[in-house]
């Protein structure tokens, strides 16, 4: 009976590894069908290529943009904004949500505006960033941020309250105090969430971005696409928007690594 | 040994709970001691008020009338000198086993190279000395319970508060438990109150059982344990001829409380 189980159990594995195979082939197999019909389509003209581009002129210019070293500098200076109010957005969020959490008085006073604040489409708010912050790269990591600010405060908030009250008195029968069971049980047993907000906050910051560049219109990935569409060069536009697609893919499997490695040893 | 004199007591403590619309009172004119050294379990009818009274006793609640004294001074805040262990074994699953048990040690100030010392080897004398670099989710539910008996004794508290400990592990690892939450204190001798449902659990591990009163709880009977029983550990207590005829006696009394507990109890 061993000998026979055994082979079902490699089979059973090699079941699995061929489905593996076929999933990431048949993924493949759409990634190239789809460069290759844009690329047939634009051909044929049947798709505008003036309006549409085509993979092979996307390349091209990538390539020109490459050698003379451009592209690095918009995606550079994209990236850092992205970087930035993906950061401060996720940090003033878990700040205030500490906040509420410390002060149920806060809390209760806070509602209703974090019920309008969250409602509102941040934005709409960026015209008066721009005239508060100057039309620089500070307004563009402040639409990055206040658009995750908000939903990251709501949810962490959220979670801070919902931590297992026992865990809380462990600690507290210790004798700690307020802060220290803060630190030492809610935030760490928050930490789940608080990563699940990162991700969605990875999204976010490039919205707020995009978004923020497209208003100031200096720099940057998303200036390069509102100029490209100003110019009629939607090779320029769409080859801005495969960079962004890949930076932005890049981040959130960071974000994805990270929660990998915090999450490792919880059940 | 100081023997008679009192570690904890009760002085007609009350305590009452506010909501917007009503009033409880959970307890009522409480009075009782309970000596250095001894292991006092609590039993009564569900939800008497047995888990606010561990609360106050740690400092966790404040009585709304009546005095707390631990060691002849009053309760108000949590202090090292109690310890509290849960129906469940709440380690931080975050940390391992080593930080877990260290985690009181490191809340009061109290940490020095020895008493880590003296938590591993307290650890390795309950068993599970090999799984001290693990998460607690690579532990069985029996091996958790124990590490937070450590976790527990680690701050050597003077007052064990022990609420359910027992009560979500299954009967094998519940009666093995009992033995060594039973050896362990017996050797390190420490005063508990064990709070619980199992009126055999009561009978097997304490010198005294405290039984109260449904709501508001005050104390309805105290039960002395004989001396042929005190001496053994709690499997054998079970075994024992002694056992079955407190049980009867102490489950009667349960019962003359009347069929109105009974919705409420499990």
């Amino acid at each position: 009976m061993a000998p026979q189980t055994k082979q079902l159990h490699s089979e059973y594995v090699r079941g699995l590894k061929r489905e593996k195979r076929l999933v990431r082939l048949t993924q493949l197999a759409i990634l190239i069908l789809f460069f290759a019909a844009w690329e047939y389509l634009a051909a044929q003209r049947i798709l505008d290529p003036l309006l549409f581009s085509s993979p092979t002129r996307v390349w091209n210019l990538l390539m020109l943009r490459v050698s003379d070293g451009s592209i690095f500098v918009h995606s550079s200076v994209t990236l850092f904004e992205t970087i930035l109010g993906f950061i401060l957005g996720t940090v003033a969020g878990t700040g205030m949500a500490a906040m509420l959490w410390w002060s149920r008085f806060l809390s209760r006073v806070m509602d209703p505006y974090l019920v309008v604040l969250n409602s509102m489409p941040k934005v709409a708010l960026g015209p008066i960033l721009i005239v508060g912050l100057g039309p620089g790269f500070t307004s563009i990591i402040a639409m990055g941020a206040l658009i995750s600010v908000i939903i990251t405060t709501i949810v962490v908030y959220n979670a801070f309250r919902e931590v297992d009250e026992n865990y809380v008195k462990v600690i507290r029968s210790f004798g700690a105090s307020k802060q220290r069971s803060f630190f030492s049980v809610v935030l760490p047993a928050s930490f789940p969430t608080i990563i699940s907000t990162l991700k969605v906050n990875v999204g976010l910051a490039w919205v707020g971005v995009i978004v923020g560049e497209f208003l100031v219109s200096k720099q940057g990935l998303g200036y390069l696409i509102i100029y490209g569409f100003q110019v009629f060069n939607f090779t320029l536009v769409m080859m801005s928007l495969l960079v962004i697609a890949v930076l932005a893919t890049l981040m959130y499997q960071l974000v994805e690594l990270l929660e990998r490695k915090l999450m490792k040893h919880r059940a | 040994m100081l023997l008679l004199t009192a570690l904890l007591e009760f002085r007609d403590v009350e305590k009452t709970y506010f909501t917007k619309t009503s009033m409880t009172e959970a307890i009522s004119g409480l009075n009782f001691t309970v000596s250095r050294g001894e292991f006092v379990s609590l039993i009564g009818p569900s939800g008497c008020g047995k888990t606010t009274l561990l609360s106050m006793v740690s400092g966790l609640l404040r009585p709304t009338a009546g005095k707390v004294l631990l060691d002849g001074s009053l309760v108000e805040r949590p202090t090292p000198a109690t310890g509290y262990m849960l129906q469940q074994d709440y380690l931080f699953p975050w940390l391992t086993i080593r930080k877990n048990i260290l985690i009181g040690l490191h809340t009061t100030g109290a940490y020095t190279r020895e008493k880590e010392q003296h938590a591993l080897n307290l650890l390795k004398e309950i068993g599970i000395g090999d799984h001290i670099d693990e998460y607690p989710s690579q532990l069985s539910g029996g091996m958790r319970q124990r590490a937070a008996l450590v976790r527990m004794l680690a701050t050597e508290p003077k007052l064990l508060l022990l609420d359910e400990p027992f009560s979500a592990l299954d009967y094998q690892t519940k009666l093995k438990l009992e033995d060594l939450v039973s050896k362990t204190i017996r050797m390190h001798r420490k005063t508990a109150v064990l709070v619980t449902h199992d009126i055999g659990e009561a009978i097997a591990m304490s010198d005294r059982i405290v039984m109260l009163s449904p709501r508001p709880a005050s104390v309805h009977r105290i039960f002395r344990v004989p001396d042929e029983l005190k001496g053994l550990l709690p499997f054998e207590a079970r075994n024992h001829p002694a056992f079955s005829g407190l049980f009867q006696e102490i489950w009667k009394e349960l019962e003359s409380f009347g069929t109105s507990n009974e919705a409420a109890s499990q």
